[in-house]
């Protein structure tokens, strides 16, 4: 018995979504990728294969049957391997033809920066409501409350949304934090900047105990297995002598983990570009600002396009 | 003979067994998702699965007895309308009333929960059933359409019989489009089981069998697990001859939701919707109390601190406050004080209205809105001033927050609402029978030690309004976080300067002249300004102020916002100077 899983379409294999095709993604933390031994995944529903090479050099290529996974591979006999980069801890790749380099963030070359991807999680939602998710502050006091927000502190007051470059910026996002100082007991108002630089990439900034001038940098790189599913790898990118790790690995995973519930029940699970689709308040600009920002670029993977004309 | 549209009818979507209470149960009919939760006022709520901020499944949401709370970013949904009572990133708004989750028709009928169906829709009545007198047998969904389950269960019918007893004779006959009765015979018993197939999508449907009567209390396992049994062998027989394709995503016919409220718009001072006097009680001494249930549909929704304008029958218009708590939303619930010195209003709503009378409303306006994003919350009630209060410590004492009720009054008699005020009892604190001195020093010591992030909303007579508001200055409490709202304005208005008027917006200037007020000469002029107390009290006629110099002669603001000079109420305050200028 064939049961479809209550989406409006089967997920779409090989998009036509140009938009979406001609991005670089990333698909895993170099530190996890086994050594000459194939994996498989998908990449916006097109069956692709990876591995690193003998000198730790990432491989991409189109799913073959002549290397399941598991199978041995050499690169010097691998066809038409897919272009890749190793940037920011991550293998990327693409199955388009990505006009430019990657969005460049200036943070990782400070020296005294600890790198790392801080967790992968699988989930049942669409890359663009997986950004949506990390861009809203909204939602902090509820899905993540005694960490990154408390309730009944759960105002958001105005803050800014400009353009800067192609690419979105939201600034003064005031949040009270109830963890913000370790020795505070009345909490604190936190204040985050976020980026939005690549159509299912964001980073947030937010001030360190350990530098009063210098921001720590999170960021969500959604790997978009297909339409209605993902794997969002949290990279951190901080001012950070306290922690190991694995305390940096288990908080990142603890918040994932309160957000996995919600964005699997949201419905649709594409994220629908009509203003008038779903309810937002101005508490909401910046997913306003990152919903029309899809709309511009044309993308139509993984969104619900607007049938609104002209937007 | 056509069949009816399956939309037309109502179906059932679950059992009232389901429905366990402060529950969320998940249902689905001709391809909508729904929601169904029982308020603790007994109230079914069918409602789309979707919350319409940002999609999330209301199936997962908190139902806390009266409203419906989203995980994600805490929206609150109000029993019945739907509307949307609360939104946490904004505390001090009231929600747009188009935010409403759809709501569908919810009726019960032989121990199952009926929707769907256009507006004149009945659940069926059937000769089979009787009403009160009947056992749910276990619901079983099935993956095939609707009308192969209904051909299915006349086919085998003869398999269907009863747990006991070999000699039946078994009969089957259609109870309506989407039904199907069996009945057996032995003897002189009979057994009746009508099966209902609710009709879930284009390829699903859910049988919910429905028997006849209350079974020996030693006998109901033995028949809930004969017929579970018999069920499950008609769906592997289904199932199997329907073939591998279930289609979940099948055509479907677009459910009716309910319609919003429906109020004239607003215009003026004019009445807006009409209600009947549903109740009228002594609920303390002088304090009638009344509740107006709308005439159809339902009523417009509003949020604590909200009050109503009442045309009286005769022809005064006057202010109360909703008492309501989150959750009831049939009625609106006020408090009317007889006032020795009635102008006619408080009079005529003791001694000429009466349960079962109409009277005109305006629409809620709230002008007292009550935040609930405070670390502390005091509400201060000087006698019938507790109306609205009473409002905020329900929703307070819902969302367990913290607050303290003050309620002053002369006596325990004097307590108005006895019934609210004894779930409260936590945050009730009550004085009773105590001087003018004496209540100033009981607030001193409520309010002497500010905090941050507290708020203070006082009502009651003027007097105690002012003293608190003195006296919580006094101890640091920052203007804007003292709330009052006031019951008349007891100060001398003057009305006898004259002063030219520009509306920016349509570039045009009036004269505003003695013995008239501003709101009337732009009334004059053709400006629609919507007006409710006429005296400076409840702030709906309120104006930006571009311009010039202002002659206050209301009790809406408070002292800064007087000062900030850039709004005023046009009903009773007038220009200082010469000339002002208002965004209109
Ligand atoms: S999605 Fe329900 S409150 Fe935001
Ligand atoms: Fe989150």
């Amino acid at each position: 018995m064939t049961i479809t899983d209550g989406r409006q379409t089967e997920p779409a294999i090989g998009p036509a979504d140009p938009v979406a095709v001609d991005q670089w993604y990333a698909l895993t933390a170099l530190d996890e990728i086994p050594v000459g031994r194939a994996v498989r995944t998908k990449l916006l529903g097109v069956p692709v294969s990876y591995c690193r090479d003998h000198d730790g050099a990432p491989l991409a290529w189109l799913t073959q049957d002549s290397l399941p996974a598991g199978a041995p591979v050499d690169a010097r006999t691998l066809d038409a391997p897919l272009p890749t980069m190793a940037d920011y801890g991550y293998l990327w790749t693409t199955v388009g033809e990505p006009g430019g380099a990657l969005f460049d963030i200036p943070e990782t070359a400070e020296p005294d920066r600890r790198i790392l991807n801080a967790g992968t999680f699988g989930i049942f939602t669409s890359g663009p409501r997986a950004v949506e998710n990390f861009l809203d502050m909204g939602h902090l006091p509820f899905v993540h409350p005694g960490v990154l927000g408390q309730q009944p502190f759960t105002e958001i007051v105005d803050y800014q949304v400009e353009y800067r470059s192609s690419e979105i910026y939201a600034v003064n996002c005031l949040i009270f934090q109830p963890k913000a100082a370790a020795a505070s007991t009345s909490g604190q108002m936190v204040n985050y900047t976020f980026r939005v630089p690549h159509p299912l990439c964001a980073l947030l900034y937010k001030s360190t105990p350990e530098d009063d001038v210098r921001l720590d940098v999170i960021g969500l790189f959604v790997h978009p297995i297909d339409d209605g599913r993902v794997r969002a790898h949290l990279f951190n990118c901080l001012l950070d002598t306290v922690n190991t790790d694995g305390q940096l690995r288990r908080f990142q995973q603890g918040v994932l983990a309160q957000d996995k519930p919600i964005l699997e029940n949201q419905v649709p699970r594409q994220l629908p570009l009509d203003p008038d689709a779903e309810a937002p308040t101005r508490a909401d600009k910046t997913s306003n600002a990152y919903r029309r920002w899809l709309s511009d670029l044309g993308m139509t993977y993984g969104v619900v396009a607007s049938t609104q004309p002209g937007l | 003979m056509t069949a009816p549209e399956p939309g037309s009818l109502l179906h059932p979507v679950a059992s009232c067994a389901d429905l366990v209470p402060r529950h969320v149960v998940k249902a689905r009919l001709l391809g909508q998702d729904l929601a169904v939760w029982r308020a603790d006022d007994g109230f079914i709520n069918v409602w789309a699965d979707r919350c319409i901020h940002r999609g999330v499944r209301l199936t997962v949401a908190a139902n806390d007895g009266a409203e419906l709370v989203c995980p994600y970013h805490g929206w609150r949904y109000s029993n019945r309308s739907g509307n949307c009572a609360y939104m946490p990133a904004h505390p001090s708004d009231a929600p747009p009333r188009r935010l409403r989750v759809p709501a569908f028709r919810s009726e019960e009928r032989y121990g199952l929960i009926w929707s769907g169906g256009s507006p004149e829709a009945e659940p069926p009545r059937l000769p089979h059933l009787e009403a009160d007198d009947t056992l749910v047998l276990r619901a079983l969904p099935v993956n095939v359409p609707p009308d192969l389950a209904l051909q299915g269960l006349h086919e085998c019918s003869y398999q269907l019989g009863p747990a006991a007893g070999d000699a039946a004779s078994i009969s089957c006959d259609s109870a309506g489009p989407f039904a199907v009765a069996v009945t057996a015979r032995t003897g002189s018993t009979e057994e009746i089981v009508v099966h209902f197939v609710q009709p879930v999508d284009g390829g699903r449907c859910v049988i919910r069998p429905v028997m006849r009567g209350t079974p020996a209390a030693g006998r109901r396992l033995s028949i809930l697990r004969h017929h579970a049994r018999q069920l499950e062998e008609l769906r592997a027989r289904l199932e199997s001859s329907a073939g591998s394709r279930v289609t979940v995503r099948g055509p479907s016919t677009a459910l009716e939701p309910l319609p919003r409220p429906s109020t004239t718009a607003a215009s003026g001072r004019a009445p807006q919707l009409e209600v009947s006097v549903a109740r009228k009680w002594l609920t303390a001494e002088g304090i009638a109390a009344f509740e107006l249930a709308p005439m159809s549909g339902q009523l417009p929704s509003f949020q604590p601190g909200a009050h109503v304008d009442v045309h009286l029958p005769n022809g005064l218009v006057r202010q109360y406050s909703l008492t309501n708590g989150p959750g009831l939303t049939s009625v609106y619930r006020l408090g009317v004080k007889l006032e020795p010195d009635s102008r006619g209003g408080s009079r005529c709503m003791h001694d000429s209205v009466h349960e079962g009378d109409t009277l005109q409303l305006s629409e809620p306006h709230n002008n007292f809105p009550l935040r609930r994003d405070a670390a502390r919350t005091v509400l201060i009630a000087g006698g019938i001033g507790v109306t609205p209060l009473l409002a905020m410590a329900q929703t307070l004492e819902r969302q367990e927050l913290a607050y303290e009720l003050h309620y002053f009054a002369q006596s325990d008699d004097h307590l108005a609402f006895g019934e609210v005020l004894e779930p409260l009892s936590t945050g009730l604190v009550k004085h009773l029978g105590l001087s003018p001195d004496q209540t100033a020093d009981e607030i001193e010591k409520i309010t002497h030690d500010y905090g941050a992030a507290s708020h203070l909303y006082v009502c009651g007579p003027g007097p105690m309004i002012e003293a608190t508001r003195a006296i919580a200055g006094g101890s640091g409490w920052p203007d804007d976080a003292v709330h009052f709202e006031y019951f008349k304005n007891e100060s001398e208005l003057h009305d006898t300067s004259t002063f030219e008027v520009r509306l920016a917006r349509t570039g045009r200037t009036l004269m505003v002249g003695a013995g008239i007020s501003l709101l009337d000469s732009l009334r004059d002029a053709g400006v629609d300004m919507p007006s409710s107390c006429e005296q400076g009290v409840c702030g709906t006629c309120m104006a930006t102020v571009l311009e010039g110099q202002l002659d206050h002669q209301d009790v809406f603001f408070n002292d800064s916002e007087r000062a900030a000079g850039n709004q005023m109420l046009t009903c009773v305050s007038r220009a200082a100077g010469e000339r002002i200028v208002l965004d209109l």
